[in-house]
């Protein structure tokens, strides 16, 4: 063992810029690999933020015909002592209409808890304008912009049960979505109460949740302890298409890997090939002072091994460098990076275990023409 | 008297689109500690002989017995293993491994058998090279050396494990006629103080009489088989 070992590192020293070569192919590949698997991570990551991570993972709502949640302080106070839950707020939300500048436009009338909602759309990072006020309204971008309406100004809502009232806009707001920018109207809950003329109702209980991808599990969970005219839905099942994309990333990607991995075995396998008939030479009379042949396996499998790790020590370095750079480069007319960073310590150290086990795969067949080599084919040709 | 090597009836037929017969029939055994030639002209088979005698080659009939023991039954592991312990090859290729110094390369057959390097194994690996004027030269690179240098690098490598036979083809056979001089000199000179069994292939007369056994091969066979 500790010969092999001692003779396959002589061999990889005695040709230093060959054999760094080799370990800087099989880093670049691991490095591409390293790049590729950091960046799809990190583009699902700011996905999936963009598209829930201002919003509720699950969302309690009710099946009674008005739509709203009989003794929801009870349930409220149930679900958010949770400790497992990022964040939980009750919303009344009721659809209308408004005429202002006449303009005629569908809104949604959203009163929520303040600051509990904070939590969740983070509203008050995305006033762009004024602020929430008791009895005033905050509205959207963009539906501002169609009604040509700036804070301090009147608007008027139309409930969908006929009231009619004025409205002071306190301020502006930016979710990020043009949807929602060009129809909510915001207010704190007993304002919307008071404007729908709901006494103490609300109709949704939204819960945040650390982990995302764990709703649909939390919202079966809840299911089986709420009510039964209650409904627990979660971002997962509204968003089938977003998760079907991820998951077309994810086989792209894990794709994409296989076949660099394929690469890189590929490309070691005809390098150690070489040296082996470099060191057949070696090898026979290392068979004729009596090296077991296994020994002489042993060589190359090292070989392979050592390659293996300072290769996959480069490819991780190589393609942090590689990411580290795109978020320095690719970035946005603010300068924050175009795709964020998500470096997953788990996926590096599996890059670098490939990289080894692609290294050892490779040497197998060098290994066994060694194991086979038979002296007599060197002794007999000097 | 006990013999350190012996062939008995020893065939050896190289397969190919026409099998050649290169060994008829050889029976020879080899005293131990003697000195002995084996002289022929070139393709007689003195090298098909040596390498069977060495276990590096099957001989296709017959058996090989060395130290009394056949090796008809080794596998290819207690072959290497005896190679290792009891023979000691130098060819008329140096063989040095390039990427080692020349005093690892004399160890080398020692680590082959075991991985402790004691001093004791240093020490003798050290008084050997001394003894082939080597001293200076010990931690060259075995590429940077003249070639009589490699080549007495490459018989202290055959002496390092104290093996009980010495088996060596034309080992002068690529050194100018001086250094061949001094090198069978030193051949004898180890002969003397070893008690080890030497078998020697060479084309040079002079070495051959001073051999106390003369062995002529002509045509795979034993032509001449003379005593001093
Ligand atoms: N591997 C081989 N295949 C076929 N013929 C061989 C092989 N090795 C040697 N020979 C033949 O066997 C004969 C004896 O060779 P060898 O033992 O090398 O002779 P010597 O060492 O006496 O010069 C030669 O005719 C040579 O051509
Ligand atoms: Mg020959």
């Amino acid at each position: 063992m500790r010969l092999a070992l001692a003779i396959a590192s002589r061999f990889l020293l005695s040709s230093k810029s060959q054999s760094v070569l080799i370990a800087l192919g099989i880093g670049v590949g691991i490095g591409v690999q390293v790049f590729i698997g950091s960046l799809i991570t990190g583009l699902q990551v700011s996905l999936i933020d963009t598209t829930i991570g201002n919003s509720a993972h699950i969302t309690i709502t009710s099946r009674n015909a008005d739509r709203t949640i009989d003794d929801w302080q009870e349930l409220y106070a149930r679900v958010s002592q949770n400790p497992k839950y990022a964040a939980t707020s009750a919303t009344l939300t009721r659809p209308g209409f408004t005429v202002t500048n006449n303009q005629f436009e569908t809104i949604l009338i959203r009163g929520f808890q303040l600051p509990q909602a904070d939590g969740i759309y983070n509203l008050s990072q995305a006033l762009i304008a004024g602020e929430f006020r008791s009895g005033e309204v905050v509205i959207g971008r963009e539906l501002a912009t169609e009604l040509n309406i700036e804070p301090g100004d009147e608007i008027t809502i139309l409930t969908g049960a006929g009231q009619r009232s004025q409205a002071v806009v306190s301020g502006l707001i930016d979710l990020k979505v043009a949807a929602i920018n060009r129809s909510w109207v915001l207010m704190d809950l007993s304002t919307a109460q008071e404007l729908l003329k709901i006494e103490n109702l609300v109709t949704a209980i939204e819960i945040q949740l650390p982990d995302v991808f764990t709703a649909r599990e939390e919202a079966e969970r809840l299911k089986t302890e709420l009510d039964e005219y209650l409904r627990v839905e979660n971002w997962k099942d509204q968003n089938e298409q977003l998760l079907t994309g991820l998951q077309g990333q994810s086989t792209s990607s894990l794709m994409i890997q296989i076949f660099v991995i394929i690469a890189i075995s590929l490309g070691i396998t005809s390098v150690l090939a070489i040296t082996v008939m470099q060191k057949s030479r070696q090898i026979g009379i290392l068979k004729a002072m009596g090296i077991k042949d296994r020994q002489a396996s042993l060589i190359f499998l090292f070989q392979g091994l050592m390659l293996g790790i300072l290769g996959g020590i480069l490819g991780i370095a190589i393609g942090l460098g590689l990411a580290f750079s795109f978020t320095k480069f690719a970035v946005n007319p603010d300068g924050s990076p175009l795709v964020p960073l998500v470096i997953v310590p788990t996926f590096l150290i599996g890059s670098g275990l490939v990289a080894i086990a692609a290294s050892i795969l490779a040497s197998l067949a060098p290994a066994r023409r060694s194991q086979k080599l038979d002296p007599m084919e060197v002794i007999r040709n000097g | 008297m006990v013999n350190a090597l012996e062939l008995k009836h020893v065939d050896k037929v190289y397969d190919g689109p026409v099998p050649t017969q290169v060994l008829f029939d050889i029976n020879l055994a080899f005293a131990e500690n003697s000195f002995n030639a084996i002289i022929g002209s070139s393709g007689s088979g003195k090298s098909t002989l040596l390498n069977i005698m060495g276990t590096l080659d099957r001989a296709t009939k017959g058996e090989v017995w060395v130290n009394s023991q056949s090796t008809a039954k080794l596998s290819r592991d207690g072959l290497a293993e005896l190679r290792n312990q009891t023979i000691g090859f130098v060819f008329q290729f140096h063989f040095l491994l390039p990427e080692f110094t020349a005093l690892e390369n004399v160890l080398l057959p020692h680590r082959i058998g075991t991985s402790i390097i004691s001093k004791e194994i240093v020490d003798r690996a050290h008084d050997i090279m001394e003894l082939m004027g080597l001293s200076k030269v010990k931690n060259n690179p075995s590429a940077r050396m003249s070639g009589g240098q490699q080549q007495r690098t490459a018989i202290a490598r055959a002496l390092i494990n104290q093996p009980s036979i010495i088996l060596a083809d034309e080992p002068t056979g690529n050194l100018d006629s001086e250094t061949t001089e001094t090198t069978y000199e030193l051949l004898r000179k180890i002969h003397q103080e070893l008690n080890t069994t030497f078998i020697i292939i060479t084309h040079d007369r002079r070495v051959a009489e001073k051999a106390d056994r003369i062995v002529e091969i002509r045509d795979g066979k034993i032509a001449l088989d003379m005593y001093r």
